[in-house]
């Protein structure tokens, strides 16, 4: 402990030099701004980079890299809660009750409450990368491929969260949901489903196109429909752009409980940061004193899943640190960024270059602060984006979907599916259907499915992977945790009745 | 006589300026059929680097365009002609994936340039694993060949390769092998880590780290001799006939002109022999197994045909 605290002064030290101070403030702009535009993530901005830094001194580099990675996870909510624009799918919840909030004119509490929850979550749980690393990565190496099924059923409960007032529709959107789920090759077996002899479907249908084209495309072309009818009604911008009181007392247990949910999940190699957002959802619902408000802009629901999203990023850093694990697509470019410096990351990359790993841990820390700046100012000049006209806002929300679905993987039939999809998600409005069951069952629906065969696979067949306590017993009790979030409010309801 | 000799000696001057030791070849676009930061893509971008440091090409472009193994990358650089000079980066996955996938297009579709860099790869299990050799593990697949399960990274991959040449050099049938889908290095690891698969396998470059700090024991890897350095048995050592390079190349266009091939193959050649890219392969733990046009060809149908045979015994195709 006090060893851990001088090495991470060390790294203070080394990041609080001008010039690095300088780099971290430039990877979390850069990060923000690619955190706004969807389809560009950050680790092709990594990508981008790497020849270019490659005449800096690598600890100037992390830093900076650090800084984007970050950075990009702060900017994500952005145009989730103004335009309802995932742009990365840690950020898909959000839009939810966030671009919800943003129509009541609550655009700037939406964007204020995820700055500082990003801040807080960042800032506790890069506290537990540095402190508690070693002991996160021993627990990680426990989930196998049925622990990791326990967790994706704990995960489908969020679904009770979001069906909406009539059941039939709302379990009809989770099975278009889990259908699109199945498009492309098998993993286990290599067979192409509902693929129809189109190849760019081989890989399935990307998260981020769908929720584009449900929430963003779908939302523009029904405002469209109606604009004639109804009479224009301005959204931005009502009473004082700042957070109340109430606003803070809402928002700073989501804050912790999506940190706590965030970073151990985000650690875990197949963990993502679609998982904690969701569980972070629900759990928010449960407890919330206005249940019936999610959905229609409860401030718990953009505070809890975004922090959840946040401590996941810190959370995606801690295997990538401790043991060279990348388990993301970040932290893979992030991997190549080391080997690019001659670095082995690995387990002795603690002992071999403790400067550049503190240095770059300190400046996580040092970048949360300049985001924190960054933003919250940014909130009141991001919401004016609301005032635009809606003719003219919608159809810079269709320009701006439309080239993010592109830049995803320069592939034109991505364009056509998010076309599809939009017009698909214009009819479930119409009809009353909710659409973030359909994001949960394609998101969570084939996570599930590999890793329920995975795990069968690998038992020969044996089912008591998943219920004998003896031989899995987390796998075990997440599926009874699961149980227990499904049946105890019917109990209590029954019991009250 | 004398105006005769002035032209002779400007035509002499100009020719001299006009073809310096190598004409640069002007906006270069590399294509990698897959994201950021996996083999090819960086394959690509060491590429961009050196060619432009060496003065042998200027104004060069990655274009990353991922998508079913590289099939789509592929196709998109056969159909889609440009008129400014381009490249395509690949190697032996995305051959498993063409035939896998059942591509349309394939490397023959292709001018195969030059094979470039390769990742050795050992299997790999975890440091309290009661494998301790190859033997030993061998010894448990012949007897019960589903108790152990064997992680990779997709069916048809270069690591689903490795196991069923293995499986067949130990004669027992590789549509035997258990084989479970790890999608990325980080499952692939922490999952042989935390014991929940029995044997992994990746690039040598991706295993290395655990290896030297003992958290995953190799108990033998597909290079034909031992690497320089690295402390673990090949397969052919222990017996076993498997030999697998995965390794990664470049492709130009297939209906170039004689001169713009040669040209071409000329810059590669003055850039595999560089110091830079040297180092450059060096520092990411691959092996230099440059191959030149003359060759790399018949090599690239040689490994088609013989994935094509083990997916088939693998039973991935029918």
């Amino acid at each position: 402990m006090m060893e851990t605290l001088q090495l991470l002064f060390q790294g203070f030290t080394v990041s609080l030099a001008p010039i690095n101070l300088l780099w971290a403030a430039v990877g979390v702009t850069i990060g923000t701004a690619i955190g706004v535009l969807p389809g560009i993530g950050p680790s092709l901005t990594v990508a981008l980079l790497l020849p270019v830094t490659s005449a800096l001194e690598p600890t100037a580099a992390f830093i900076m890299f650090g800084g984007i990675y970050y950075g990009a996870m702060y900017g994500g909510s952005t145009t989730s809660i103004l335009l309802n624009t995932p742009g990365e799918s840690g950020a898909i919840v959000t839009a939810i009750d966030g671009h919800a909030m943003a129509r009541k004119g609550r655009g700037a509490q939406a964007l204020a409450t995820a700055a500082i929850g990003s801040f807080v979550a960042g800032t506790i749980a890069t506290l537990a990368m540095t402190f508690v690393a070693p002991a996160m990565v021993s627990f990680a190496l426990l989930f196998g491929p049925a622990e990791y099924f326990g967790l994706m059923v704990l995960a489908f409960v969020t679904v009770t969260a979001v069906l909406g007032e009539n059941l039939a529709l709302g379990m009809a959107s989770l099975m278009l949901g889990l259908t699109l789920g199945l498009v492309g090759i098998d993993n286990q077996t290599g067979a192409a489903r509902l693929t129809f002899g189109i190849p760019e479907l081989l890989d399935g249908i990307d998260v981020v196109i769908v929720a584009v084209g449900l929430f963003a495309i779908g939302e523009a072309l029904y405002q469209a429909s109606r604009y004639r009818h109804e009479k224009e009604e301005i959204y931005a911008l009502k009473g004082s752009l700042w957070m109340s009181r109430e606003d803070w007392s809402r928002s700073w247990k989501p804050w912790l409980r999506g940190t706590a949910i965030g970073y151990p999940i985000g650690s875990l190699p197949a963990g993502g940061s679609e998982i904690p957002t969701f569980l972070s959802y629900v759990v928010e619902k449960r407890l919330a004193k206005k249940p019936e408000e999610f959905g229609h802009g409860a401030i718990e629901a953009v505070a809890g899943p975004e922090a959840a999203n946040n401590a996941s990023a810190a959370g995606v850093l801690t295997p990538l640190l401790a043991l060279g694990l990348p388990t993301s697509a970040t932290a893979a470019i992030m991997l190549a960024a080391f080997q690019q410096y001659g670095l082995q990351p690995g387990p002795l990359l603690f002992e071999n270059d403790p400067q550049l790993v503190w240095g770059m841990i300190a400046s996580l820390y040092i970048g949360n602060v300049f985001l924190l700046l960054l933003n919250l100012p940014m909130a009141g000049i991001w919401v004016k984006l609301l005032l635009v006209p809606k003719p003219w806002l919608y159809g810079g929300i269709l320009a701006f979907a439309t080239l993010g679905a592109y830049s995803l993987n320069n592939n034109i039939v991505d364009l056509v599916l998010l076309w599809l999809i939009g017009i698909g998600g214009f009819g479930m409005r119409l009809l009353n259907v909710p659409v973030a069951p359909c994001i949960v069952g394609i998101i969570l629906g084939p996570m599930a499915e590999q890793h329920f065969r995975r795990a069968l696979a690998i038992s020969q067949g044996d089912l008591s992977v998943f219920y004998n306590p003896m031989t899995h017993p987390l796998a075990v009790s997440l599926l009874v945790i699961a149980a227990a979030f499904l049946l105890v409010p019917v109990v209590l309801r029954l019991r009250r009745a | 006589m004398k105006k005769a000799m002035t032209i002779v000696a400007a035509a002499a001057l100009a020719l001299a300026s006009a073809s310096p030791a190598f004409a640069e070849i002007k906006r270069l676009e590399i294509t990698a059929p897959a994201a950021a930061g996996g083999g090819y893509d960086q394959n690509a971008r060491i590429m961009q680097q050196v060619l432009q440091k060496e003065g042998l090409a200027s104004g060069v472009q990655v274009v990353n365009q991922p998508g079913a193994g590289g099939t789509i990358g592929l196709a998109n650089y056969v159909n889609n002609k440009k008129r400014t000079p381009t490249l395509l980066t690949g190697g032996l996955a995305l051959v498993g994936a063409i035939i896998t996938n059942k591509s349309t297009v394939t490397f023959e579709d292709t001018y195969p340039l030059a094979r470039l860099s390769a990742d050795y790869q050992p299997i790999v299990v975890a440091a309290d694993s009661p494998y301790k050799t190859l033997e030993d593990l061998i010894a448990k697949f012949k007897a019960d060949p589903g108790s152990v399960s064997w992680g990779g990274s997709g069916p048809g991959s270069t690591d689903h390769m490795l196991y069923g040449l293995l499986a067949k050099a130990a004669g027992v049938e590789p549509s035997k092998i258990n084989y479970v889908v790890l999608t990325s290095g980080g499952e692939m690891l922490s999952g042989v880590m935390g014991g929940h698969v029995t044997v992994g396998t990746g690039g040598y470059s991706e295993l290395s780290a655990q290896i030297n700090a003992g958290k995953v024991r190799a108990l033998a890897i597909s290079s034909p001799e031992r690497l320089p350095g690295v402390d673990v048995p090949t397969f052919k050592e222990k017996g076993y006939d498997v030999n697998l390079v995965n390794w990664r190349a470049v492709f130009a266009p297939k209906d170039l002109k004689a001169e713009e091939k040669q040209e071409l193959e000329q810059a590669i050649d003055k850039m595999v022999k560089s110091e830079d890219w040297k180092a450059a392969v060096k520092q990411r733990g691959w092996s230099d197994v440059y191959m030149p046009a003359a060759e790399f060809a018949a090599f690239v149908k040689q490994e088609h045909v013989r994935a094509e045979t083990l997916f088939k015994e693998l039973g991935l195709l029918k």
